[in-house]
């Protein structure tokens, strides 16, 4: 099978489970005592951001690989996880607000972890930015790999201003030294759509690597019949 | 270690050299400065803001824009004549290089700073007096780490199209961190707040100039080969 299909594949099949995330959440799930159905918005915010921030981490982790060992796959991963990141960030972005208007009374507010994905938003963007303004592959690949790690490191230091920072956001209530607390049936459903859109990552990705491969392939043919 | 500190200093003294000479980017950058500073006296009401409130924020806005600003000619100065290959075949090393081109631009900021220093105090009539030590600290942490991030990525885009756009772009994200500790620290410290109030920040301001330095210092080499 072609690797554009296995992407198409695996993105057919998240996308049925985040069919499935949605009856669970919606008809399955008790409805949270103090924010109503505003809640259920969480099962999709909360694995659209963890996967925005992993796929920052993995665009720095391939580029670390690739400015040693120059494997172009590295960069081409790298591209395709960014691309997806920025999807994901828009989610974030997206689901973020329509939560925060019922229950904050306002949609945006510049709080610390809003800003923050909306900088790591940004970093995106200046990242996909980069890749288009360097017309050199090699060059393009060094130096996408250079900002992406710099990005890497930009995220925790993100992290740490959120928490310096007073915050409206909820605090984290599963990814916690103390264990997760939330009923069992609630975390069922969240770890179900974490796992619908870890899924959905991987089929994104794998489709946009396609891409970029057969671009690479383009490229290197127009340089041999010059 | 003192062999690469004597080439850093030969690289930083041949761009202060090269200004002290034509002066145009330092005195173009030190009007702006004032420029902006009596620009945001105007953008504000001075009857419904006090001016302590927006004092930090004034500060470290213009502070970093100058900044921007100069850091832009770090490499640019070095395309003309192809003066870059010039020091990449010299014998210096990358890390020299970077280091010297950092302290260059260090010293270009100090002085933007300096000057915006006393106007700001007089336009805006804060009394800095009894805390200047440590505002100069917090002033030379937070310079450090986005000048280095700066000067990094000054080198990236040098080669690229839209050159001082694209910079603003990437940059203006790190900059979240090291603004965000800038200004929380100077707003205490004008509202006469014990610096052991801002231990947080400062620790954050430290940890950032530690890792972008060092991460710089070793990135700048894949940002400047061919």
């Amino acid at each position: 099978m072609s690797l554009v299909r296995r992407g198409r594949w695996i993105t057919l099949v998240a996308l049925v489970l985040l069919a499935g995330v949605y009856v669970r959440a919606l008809a399955f799930t008790p409805i949270e005592r103090l924010q109503g159905p505003a809640q259920k918005i969480f099962y999709l915010h909360v694995p659209a951001a963890i996967w925005t921030e992993a796929a920052m981490i993995l665009v720095g982790l391939a580029g670390i690989f690739f400015l040693f060992l120059g494997d172009p796959r590295l960069d081409r991963f790298a591209e395709a996880s960014a691309e997806v990141g920025t999807v994901f960030a828009t989610i974030v972005l997206t689901t973020g607000p329509i939560w925060g208007k019922p229950i904050w009374g306002t949609w945006w507010t510049w709080d610390a972890r809003l800003t923050s994905t909306l900088f790591l938003f940004f970093l995106y963007l200046g990242y996909l930015l980069v890749r288009g303004a360097v017309r050199d592959p090699g060059l393009r690949a060094r130096y996408a790999a250079v900002l992406g790690i710099c990005g890497m490191c930009l995220v925790p230091f993100i992290h740490l201003s959120v928490y310096l920072f007073r915050t409206l956001h909820p605090q984290p209530i599963i990814l916690k030294p103390s264990g997760p607390s939330l009923p069992d049936s609630m975390l069922v459903t969240w770890l179900f759509s974490l796992l619908a859109f870890t899924l959905l990552y991987v089929g994104f990705v794998t489709q946009r690597y396609a891409v970029s491969l057969a671009r690479d392939a383009r490229e290197t043919a127009a340089a041999q019949h010059g | 270690m003192a062999e690469l500190l004597r080439q850093a200093w030969a690289v930083a003294r041949k761009d202060l050299v090269l200004e002290l000479r034509t002066r145009t980017a330092l005195v173009s950058a030190v009007v702006f400065t004032a420029l902006v500073l009596t620009l945001f006296n105007f953008g504000r009401d001075p009857t419904a803001v006090p001016t302590l409130d927006l004092a930090p924020t004034v500060l470290w806005v213009t502070f970093t824009f100058a900044a921007m600003l100069t850091l832009n000619r770090a490499f640019q100065l070095e395309l003309e004549n192809q003066a870059l290959e010039g020091l990449l075949v010299s014998p210096l090393s990358r890390t020299s290089l970077y280091w010297g081109k950092l302290i260059a631009n260090l010293a270009f900021v100090a002085v933007v700073e300096a000057v915006g220093l006393p106007l700001f105090v007089l336009f805006f009539n804060v009394s800095v007096s009894r805390v200047l030590l440590p505002l100069v600290g917090v002033i030379a942490l937070a310079t450090l780490g986005f000048v280095a991030v700066g000067t990094l990525f000054s080198a990236l885009v040098i080669r690229t199209r839209f050159a001082e756009l694209l910079l603003l772009v990437i940059l203006l994200p790190f900059l979240l961190p090291p603004l965000i500790g800038a200004v929380q620290v100077t707003a205490r410290l004008l509202a006469g707040r014990p610096l052991s109030e801002s231990v947080g920040y400062l620790k954050l301001l430290a940890a950032y100039d530690i890792v972008f330095v060092s991460l710089a210092s070793f990135l700048f080499r894949f940002t400047v080969d061919e």
